[in-house]
């Protein structure tokens, strides 16, 4: 992924040459075009501000949504219980990318001994995929405790989990598909033609390519699993949005669930730009110029 | 090693209903480089890819002698990766590995393949770099070079493996006209130092210089084979005279003409 820029040729090509007028120019341009961004961003907001509060119903959404006071006493409680999605969330991606390309690799392998693995990769994918992810957290998270299997935790915390990384198993899996179909099999005649195996062309020269390219669409699956670990609250532990909902019962107001979609906003958004950035990277490499 | 190092033996070759192979009789001697002409779809890939075991052929033998191994390339039982470690090939679209430096290109087989640690096969590597003029390129990525040292990387890349026969598969075809000499150089090289080739060309003008005999393929056939001298400038066969005439004029193929 870190392709040094630039060659190693011996001589320094001279500094493109511009205008001075026109230099000047393209910066007056820029700095003209943040100044109207920004006095656009803030006329937008002030008349959506302006618009909801002269809404006859605005006080009381107001009084139930956005009490300054709750929002404040419920912050650290709900950042508190938002550690718990940060661990879920941080083992469930470390089963989950492994998981992905062992399902990836079954469904693409060829060989007629290996049917069965390409079966049941196929099925894993179709329940999975089809099934809703909080239907899936249910099952595992009720139904596997109540088996009472010996040597097996009853924890619904670790059930939730499991629950989450089969879920998104199935998606990531097919993301890594998707990145392994899309290397040209020029490259694999290639591999091959210098004597490498099948398992040695898989490993070093297609998977290498293939997880460059899926990088973006997969952070994409982890940005809505970070959210996703909320649904593991339905089953008793308590994350960020159940101690959100216990506050608001609590005090019998609908702000703590706001403190806790901006602690969700904030744990994404990191994630989300690292991917826009990586995307916009990869753009600049494959130079596609968009038209001015 | 009784024989030729390659013996091709009543080959025949089809994709679904299109014959492209129909009794291919060919033999390499160590050291002999062969030139196969003929127009786009006459059969001149097709018959590399089955040197390698790239394509398996429909029926007829493919023999590789090598010292030490007698390899049966057309016996479905054949280890192909021991074919293949011992055949070079070259494609025409380079098919460098692009997450890979020029050097990690040319290193990596022998380093998977023949087990060499990293620094020999790299040192290596970069060697053989230089010695085709690629030394202050072995770091660069692929998309960080032109065609033509792309092209000279992978003939490098080809050549770590120290293969006894080396396959030039249209090789400057991708090309722009004045990237084709650097890499016709290259190969040029590798018939004076005396290494085993055969390639498929539309370079006519070297293809005369370098070949020890020409083939020239029509419809899967062999229809026309000598030295270049004979085939160049005293064609017996009238479809031999038809293409060379054509290719004189520029219009027998798609691009790559230089005769």
């Amino acid at each position: 992924m870190s392709v040094p820029q630039g060659g190693t040729t011996a001589v320094a090509a001279p500094l493109p040459y511009v205008d001075p007028v026109r230099r000047a120019a393209a910066r007056r341009r820029t700095v003209r075009d943040a100044l109207i961004a920004t006095a656009s961003l803030a006329v937008f907001v002030g008349a959506v501000a302006l618009w909801a509060s002269r809404l006859p119903g605005w006080p009381a959404v107001q009084a139930s949504f956005f009490d300054g006071e709750i929002l404040r006493s419920s912050f650290l409680p709900t950042l508190q219980a938002l550690v718990l999605n940060i661990k879920m969330f941080l083992v469930a991606e470390l089963l989950i990318l492994p998981l992905g390309l062992v399902v990836a690799l079954c469904r693409r392998s060829r060989a007629p001994v290996l049917f069965p693995l390409r079966a049941v990769a196929t099925v894993y994918t179709d329940v999975f995929r089809g099934t809703p992810t909080l239907l899936v957290v249910f099952l595992l998270g009720f139904g596997v405790p109540a088996l009472d299997i010996p040597g097996l935790t009853p924890e619904p915390v670790v059930w939730g989990t499991v629950a989450l990384v089969l879920s998104y198993g199935a998606y990531v899996g097919e993301v890594f598909r998707a990145g392994i179909a899309s290397v040209h099999p020029s490259q694999g005649m290639a591999a091959r033609s210098l004597g490498l195996s099948q398992w040695q062309t898989s490993r070093f020269v297609v998977l290498p390519q293939a997880v460059r390219r899926v990088v973006p669409p997969l952070l994409n699956d982890f940005v809505s699993l970070q959210k996703d670990t909320a649904l593991v609250g339905v089953l008793g532990p308590i994350e960020a949005l159940r101690q959100a909902q216990i506050i608001s019962y609590d005090e019998a107001n609908f702000t703590p669930y706001v403190a806790a979609a901006v602690l969700f906003i904030a744990l994404t958004i990191p994630l989300a730009r690292f991917t826009d950035w990586l995307q916009a990277r990869q753009e600049r490499r494959t130079s596609i110029a968009g038209a001015r | 090693m009784t024989g030729p190092l390659l013996e091709m033996t009543g080959v025949h070759k089809a994709f679904g209903p299109n014959a492209v192979l129909r009794g291919i009789d060919l033999q390499v001697a160590e050291h002999e480089v062969v030139v196969l002409i003929g127009a786009s779809g006459s059969g001149k890939s097709t018959l590399l890819r089955c040197v390698n075991g790239l394509e398996a052929v429909d029926a007829g033998e493919v023999v590789l002698r090598t010292p030490g191994s007698t390899l049966t390339v057309s016996d479905a039982r054949v280890d192909l990766d021991a074919v293949r470690r011992r055949v070079g090939i070259v494609f025409q679209q380079y098919n460098l590995f692009p997450h890979l430096s020029a050097v990690q290109n040319v290193a990596l087989a022998p380093r998977r393949v023949l087990r060499r640690s990293r620094g020999q096969a790299e040192r290596a590597a970069r060697e053989l770099l230089a010695r085709f003029g690629l030394a202050d390129r072995a770091d660069a990525y692929p998309d960080q070079l032109s065609g033509g040292q792309q092209q000279r990387v992978a003939i490098v890349r080809a050549l770590a493996m120290d293969p006894e026969i080396v396959l030039f598969d249209e090789i400057t075809s991708a090309l722009d006209p004045q990237l084709v000499g650097e890499v016709l150089d290259v190969v040029r090289e590798l018939t004076t130092a005396g290494m085993t080739i055969v390639m498929a060309t539309h370079e006519m003008g070297f293809a005369r210089d370098v070949a020890h005999r020409v083939l020239f393929l029509d419809a899967g056939t062999v229809v026309e084979e000598g030295t270049p001298a004979q085939i160049f400038g005293a064609p017996t066969h009238p479809r031999t005279r038809q293409f060379l005439a054509r290719v004189s004029t520029g219009t027998a193929t798609r691009g790559g003409i230089d005769a």
